[in-house]
């Protein structure tokens, strides 16, 4: 666990290996975060699965990432709300809460109804 | 969920908060293990007062604390806390504290379902256990309304958040909006805080802005009910009073001197009790400054230490005028016996004053305190005000056993003793300073208008105040009451003619006697003149006839001889019976 220092955050951590890409990604890096196997975090995971199949096919990458397993991750991300979906490509990053089982609204929040 | 009562616990456990006053009015701090809702309006010093409890925890009573801030960045928060003295960065690097900025809007955050606030539990959980957290502060938890949808659900994790605080054990401040007089808090989440809620108030009265705390509930325990006003300052939050809520104070006998000899007098010749209160009330130039700085200048003399609170006029404008009544006030200051604290009462709120002089008070340790006067505290506050700010001062002062002086000014017109009457029940002495018109001239007189717990002098005195101070003189009654001035004057005139004739008949009726003891004498010379004139004649009469006598019996005896009668019977001894019988 990566411990060693953890100075607080203002603003959320963005992964430097992703950042220099180009807007239009070919990989949608998704990040799923859960606090253990509740029944809102499984329905999310299924319901962003469904989604993801469904339009983003091949294109994804989904990360899910327990906080009881890593606490400190929460404060890095600003995850104030779980289930959280944190999209980080293509910037800006976005936080999408909640079991997403409104998929439209789940399209909006990961801009992704242009796109298709 | 809810219940997590300390099954040890028969009274309630609480948490010192540092903050001063705050323990004394609550009783020992805020309920340990629980959640307090502190709510305030804005700018009322809800995150300043969740810091300070956070830092004087970690600093003073050893509980590490985490600060959950829903509103301002952690950059912002450490800039704040230097303005209170606190290093926010050294007790953060000491693990003794942990800050955490929860930033969220809601342009990034979309809701797309049924949501928890898991994540913001295990954020506070991991915060807690970085530092071994006795204490959580959560600045405006009700932030969160705004950025996250569906408030309904937000609700309920709130209070799962604050039973799941309380079930850790957590003393938890949670700060809140005020902004309807009628609720507590914007989103009503007092329903949720059970145990102890207090209310901060930041109001404006006539362009002076006034802090203010309340202890709304505490559920547990008795508390102070009142609205405590408190100040903010680079010492951070100190709640007023700091210790007035008991009449305990000790009452020492010893007396000390007024440094005016004659005053002492008036006052059962001791002059008054230390540590009590004393009121120099009078019309403007009645000289009441006069009086006061020479009690000073007596107190610097037996080695105590002053402390005088100028609220007219400027130290040195004091010090010169005094000079002018031969009182030299400059060798106490240079001697560190004296100091002034002067300013404009307008300069701050009341309560700014009184935490002044708290602090001076508790970093000079003088023994003998000087307001004056209290009477311009009223241009920022209204007499009530006033009245509770010196009952505590008075409170706080006896139970330091300083000896208050307070100088009042009464208006020129009006009742001198009832103007003065909602601060003169607070003080121990009272001396009326006034100025009397006779004659066409002002005088100044004074008179002890009530001294608790020793006899004093009923009499009206007129006083002087001469070139080496104030002098007190003797009484002159007239008609019309006590003389001063040149009535005085006049009187005393008409008092030695007076005496001066007395004196004269006295000394007329001496040479009287006198004479009529000359003529006594004289008589008694010629008396015993006459008398030893007779005695003279009537011894030379008696030595007279004692020679005839004689001769009488030797020319008997001769007689008898020639007769050659018989002898024997007119011998020395047959001469008796002859003698006798003559």
């Amino acid at each position: 666990m990566p411990k060693a220092k953890t100075p607080t955050r203002l603003r959320p951590r963005k992964l430097k290996a992703v950042t220099s890409k180009p807007k239009n990604p070919d990989v949608w890096k998704l990040r799923l975060f859960v606090a253990g196997q509740t029944s809102k975090s499984i329905r999310a995971f299924a319901n962003l699965k469904v989604l993801c199949e469904e339009h983003l096919k091949g294109r994804y990458q989904i990360e899910v990432i327990d906080l009881l397993e890593n606490p400190h991750l929460a404060r890095g991300n600003q995850i104030v709300a779980l289930p959280a979906l944190v999209v980080n490509l293509p910037q800006p990053v976005r936080q999408i809460i909640g079991d997403l089982s409104d998929t439209d609204r789940v399209l909006v929040g990961m801009a992704l109804q242009k796109i298709i | 969920m809810k219940k997590a009562r300390q099954p040890n616990s028969k009274t309630l456990q609480k948490a010192l908060t540092g903050i001063q006053g705050l323990d004394e009015i609550t009783g020992g701090g805020l309920p340990s293990g629980r959640p307090t809702l502190v709510s305030g309006g804005a700018g009322s010093g809800k995150t300043m007062f969740g810091l300070e409890f956070l830092v004087r925890g970690a600093t003073q009573y050893g509980e590490h604390g985490v600060f959950m801030s829903f509103e301002e960045t952690i950059p912002d928060l450490t800039k704040n806390a230097a303005s209170l003295g606190f290093d926010l960065n050294e007790l953060v690097a000491d693990k003794k504290l942990f800050l955490d900025h929860v930033h969220i809007s809601r342009s990034e955050i979309a809701e797309t379902g049924e949501y928890d606030l898991d994540g913001l539990f295990i954020r506070i959980a991991d915060a807690v256990q970085r530092v071994g957290a006795k204490r959580v502060v959560l600045d405006t938890i009700e932030a969160l309304f705004a950025e996250l949808p569906n408030p309904g659900i937000l609700r309920a994790e709130i209070r799962r958040l604050f039973g799941w605080l309380k079930e850790k054990g957590l003393t938890t401040v949670i700060t809140a909006e005020r902004d309807r007089p009628d609720k507590l808090t914007r989103h009503g989440i007092e329903e949720f805080v059970s145990d102890c809620v207090i209310l901060l108030d930041h109001r404006i009265l006539e362009e002076i802005s006034t802090r203010r705390l309340r202890i709304v509930k505490y559920r547990g325990s008795t508390h102070g009910t009142n609205e405590y006003p408190f100040l903010i300052d680079e010492q951070g939050i100190s709640v007023l009073p700091i210790s007035s809520l008991g009449l305990d104070h000790p009452a020492p006998a010893i007396r000390i001197s007024t440094g005016i000899a004659r005053l002492d007098g008036m006052l059962g010749g001791k002059g008054f009790y230390r540590g009590s209160s004393i009121l120099l009330s009078g019309t403007s130039g009645a000289g009441k400054t006069s009086v006061a700085a020479h009690f000073v200048d007596a107190a610097c003399r037996r080695g105590e230490r002053c402390l005088y609170f100028a609220f007219e006029e400027s130290p040195r404008q004091i010090v010169r005028n005094m000079r002018s009544i031969g009182i030299d006030l400059e060798p106490w200051v240079g001697k560190g016996l004296l100091q002034f604290q002067a300013a404009r009462p307008t300069y701050g709120g009341i309560e700014q004053h009184l935490l002044v002089t708290h602090k001076c008070v508790s970093s000079f340790k003088p023994s003998v305190v000087v307001v004056d006067p209290i009477t311009n505290l009223l241009m920022v506050s209204t007499l009530h005000e006033v009245r509770s700010m010196l009952t505590r001062m008075v409170d706080f002062l006896k139970t330091q056993q300083i000896t208050a002086i307070f100088t009042s000014l009464t208006a020129g017109s009006g009742s001198l003793e009832a103007s003065e009457a909602d601060v003169s029940s607070l003080m121990d002495s009272w001396l009326q300073l006034k100025s009397i018109e006779v004659g066409g001239e002002l005088n100044r007189a004074l008179y002890v208008l009530k001294s608790r717990g020793m006899e004093h002098s009923n009499q009206i005195r007129e006083f002087l105040l001469t070139n080496d101070g104030l002098r007190l003189l003797d009484v002159y009654l007239g008609p019309e009451g006590v003389l001063t001035g040149a009535a005085r004057v006049s009187q005393e005139g008409r008092e030695k003619a007076a005496g001066t004739f007395r004196r004269q008949q006295m000394e007329g009726r001496g040479r009287e006697l006198d004479r009529k003891r000359q003529i006594f004498e004289a008589r008694m010379v010629a008396l015993r003149a006459e008398f030893e004139v007779e005695e003279e004649t009537i011894q030379q009469s008696i030595s007279e006839s004692k020679l005839l006598d004689e001769e009488l019996l030797q020319d008997r005896g001769q007689m008898v001889r020639s007769r050659e009668a018989d002898a024997s019977a007119y011998t020395k001894e047959g001469s008796a019976p002859v003698a006798r019988r003559r």
